[in-house]
């Protein structure tokens, strides 16, 4: 091949190409290759290349044994009895998702610009729009979004592109990744952030009230919030549109779980609804991907972020599915688009869209039942132990906040031993001093009641002996 | 609509658009975009009408077309103050592609210095920066 295109080497084809000037002109400073571990049997593939200088290099088997190594110094929630949340939750994924996400017909497809070739795709995109629409009781929905911080953000500059106006206000209820992101957007595109304390656990409706006014572009609040609690969101969105006016535009940052139980957003006053989709049908995963679901009035369409998918007819009369009102998008609009990001998270949006379909209207609506009396259930259960107490005492459905009368991150360690993770440390992930001692537990259909004891068992344990070390320390 | 028509009677800014003094009152101009605007945008299908009472300054896009490949500003020929706009469009934007000069009309303006129309061209100018 080389001699047909009559260069002498590879090297001579970027020699050619490449100008001097932007060379790096030494190798990368990469480790050498894998050497065997110390004692670990040999096994070499006789034929193994070597690296000067490094001995036998490992072979497959070596690589496999040191990455499983790595790994298993990891607790996941399969591992442990797990009460962690604050924003993604270990909910049960049927296997049947994992089962479609795996179709390379669905997996390895990109962009669907083409939708003669994509109905598949653009049909579950229309579905699961549909879905989100229903959820929320909102007109319209994209095909997804990143995850929730982010649609947060791009909500707000939503708003900004409607009204003009220069400040968010922002309830202190939001998860504070999505307080971060709100303030990074927001700096970038020149607002300006308010935040609005709580009291007793939900929004400080006075404060919120005095904070909101004419210049104010959104008014941004997290339903449950971030310490579990149910806010009054018809009121908080009343009060947002009575000091703003109609031009404001209501934000919330929605836990899709519990649309099954509690009243769709589109129906409390929220304008624009939007969340992290995790906990539809996604694995922790470390982390992500996961998807972020964005539903608005149908008013503000054309000021949406995002992948839509429409329906429409071809040629012949029949129902098809195709990309509409791209001209939001960036790659046609560019400096004027509705948002810098013009993908979706179709794979995370179809396990979505499916785990909903599994559900059923019935089945999110009895997951919502259950999700609320077993956190009731909890926090009653924990509450009664001794140097443990509730952060507030608001109305909560699958997460709640309590203060320890003990240093969290000792009675964790003590958890731990006994295979039981009881929370998140709520001091170490905000840094609030309101939240010393707090430790934010969530409930999710695999924890059941023996769970819940267990749990029990041994937070009282830990926090007795944390309590009796502080004593006789 | 004869292709590529620019009617004799309008006045015409380079960026592809029109205006046409009221006969009955020349300080009241209709205003919107040529036949060779809505040809190279393609199908129409959104216009979302500036409110009455706007101020529009001559060479600035005072509002948007948009068609299914692109979204283009309009610009505005003469500066001024928007009386009345054409609000048929909401419900059929494709008026503006099947009669630009006509029921595609885009606003009104109230005109604030009239010697601006000596910057316009006339429809021979304008078609000759067509060629």
């Amino acid at each position: 091949m080389l001699a047909v295109i009559g260069v002498s080497s590879v090297q001579e084809i970027f020699d050619r190409q490449v100008p001097e000037s932007v060379r790096l002109g030494r190798p990368l400073s990469l480790p050498g290759g894998m050497t065997t571990l110390k004692g670990a049997p040999s096994g070499a593939h006789p034929e193994g290349h070597t690296l000067a200088g490094t001995g036998r290099q490992a072979s497959e088997q070596d690589v496999y044994a040191h990455l499983r190594d790595l790994a298993a110094r990891n607790t996941s929630a399969e591992d442990e009895l797990s009460f962690l949340g604050a924003g993604m939750y270990d909910h049960y994924v049927p296997a049947f998702i994992d089962m479609l996400m795996e179709r390379s017909e669905l997996l390895t497809p990109y962009t669907p610009y083409q939708p003669e070739i994509s109905q598949g795709g653009l049909q579950i995109m229309f579905e699961y729009q549909t879905a989100i629409c229903e959820l929320t009781g909102l007109g319209v929905s994209n095909a997804s979004v990143y995850e929730g911080p982010s649609a947060v953000a791009s909500a707000g500059y939503l708003a900004k592109l409607h009204n003009g106006r220069s400040r968010f206000v922002v309830s202190a209820g939001a998860h504070p990744h999505t307080l971060q992101t709100l303030s990074t957007y927001a700096h970038g595109y020149g607002m300006e952030v308010v935040e609005v304390q709580l009291r007793d656990g939900v929004t400080d409706a006075d404060a919120w009230a005095s904070a909101i006014d004419g210049d104010t572009s959104a008014a941004i609040f997290a339903q449950p919030n971030f310490y579990g609690a149910v806010e009054d969101a018809t009121a908080l969105s009343a009060a947002a549109k009575e000091g703003g006016g109609e031009k404001l535009v209501t934000i919330a940052q929605v836990d899709p779980i519990v649309l099954g139980i509690l009243a769709p957003p589109g129906e409390c006053g929220v304008d624009v609804a939007v969340g992290e989709g995790q906990s539809l049908g996604n694995r922790l995963d470390y982390g992500g991907p996961s998807f972020g679901f964005f539903a608005a009035r149908e008013a503000y369409l054309r000021q949406m972020p995002g992948r839509i998918a429409g329906e429409t007819t071809d040629v012949d009369g029949r129902r098809g599915f195709v990309l509409t009102l791209q001209t939001r998008e960036q790659h046609i609009r560019r400096e004027k688009a509705t948002s810098n990001i013009c993908t979706a998270q179709a794979l995370n949006a179809l396990a979505g869209v499916a785990y909903l379909s599994w559900l059923g209207r019935e089945g999110i609506v009895e997951l919502g039942e259950l999700l609320l009396s077993r956190t009731r259930y909890a926090r009653e259960t924990l509450c009664a132990l001794d140097g443990v107490s509730a952060l507030h005492s608001q109305p909560v459905i699958r997460e709640f906040a309590l203060r320890l009368n003990a240093d969290v991150a000792a009675v964790k360690r003590r958890c731990a031993e006994r295979g039981v993770n009881p929370g998140v440390d709520l001091h170490a992930l905000t840094g609030r001093e309101q939240d010393r001692g707090g430790l934010l537990v969530a409930i999710t259909e695999r924890r059941s009641r023996e769970d819940i004891d267990r749990l029990a068992q041994a937070l009282s344990a830990a926090v007795a002996a944390e309590r009796q070390t502080a004593v006789t320390a | 609509m004869a292709e590529g028509s620019c009617p004799e009677d309008l006045l015409y800014h380079p960026e592809h658009d029109w205006a046409r003094i009221d006969p009955a009152d020349p300080q009241i101009a209709t205003l919107g975009i040529t036949w060779y605007a809505q040809d190279a945008l393609g199908e129409v299908v959104f216009f979302d009408p500036p409110s009455p009472g706007t101020v529009v300054t001559k060479d600035q896009p005072y509002a948007e077309v948009e068609s299914v490949k692109a979204v283009s500003d309009v610009v505005a020929p003469f500066s001024g103050e928007i009386v009345e706009v054409n609000e048929a469009l909401v419900d059929d934007p494709g008026a503006i592609n099947e009669d630009p000069y006509g029921e595609g009309w885009l606003v009104k303006v109230r005109i604030s210095d009239p010697s601006e129309r000596e910057a316009l061209l006339d429809a021979d100018a304008y078609s000759a920066t067509l060629g």
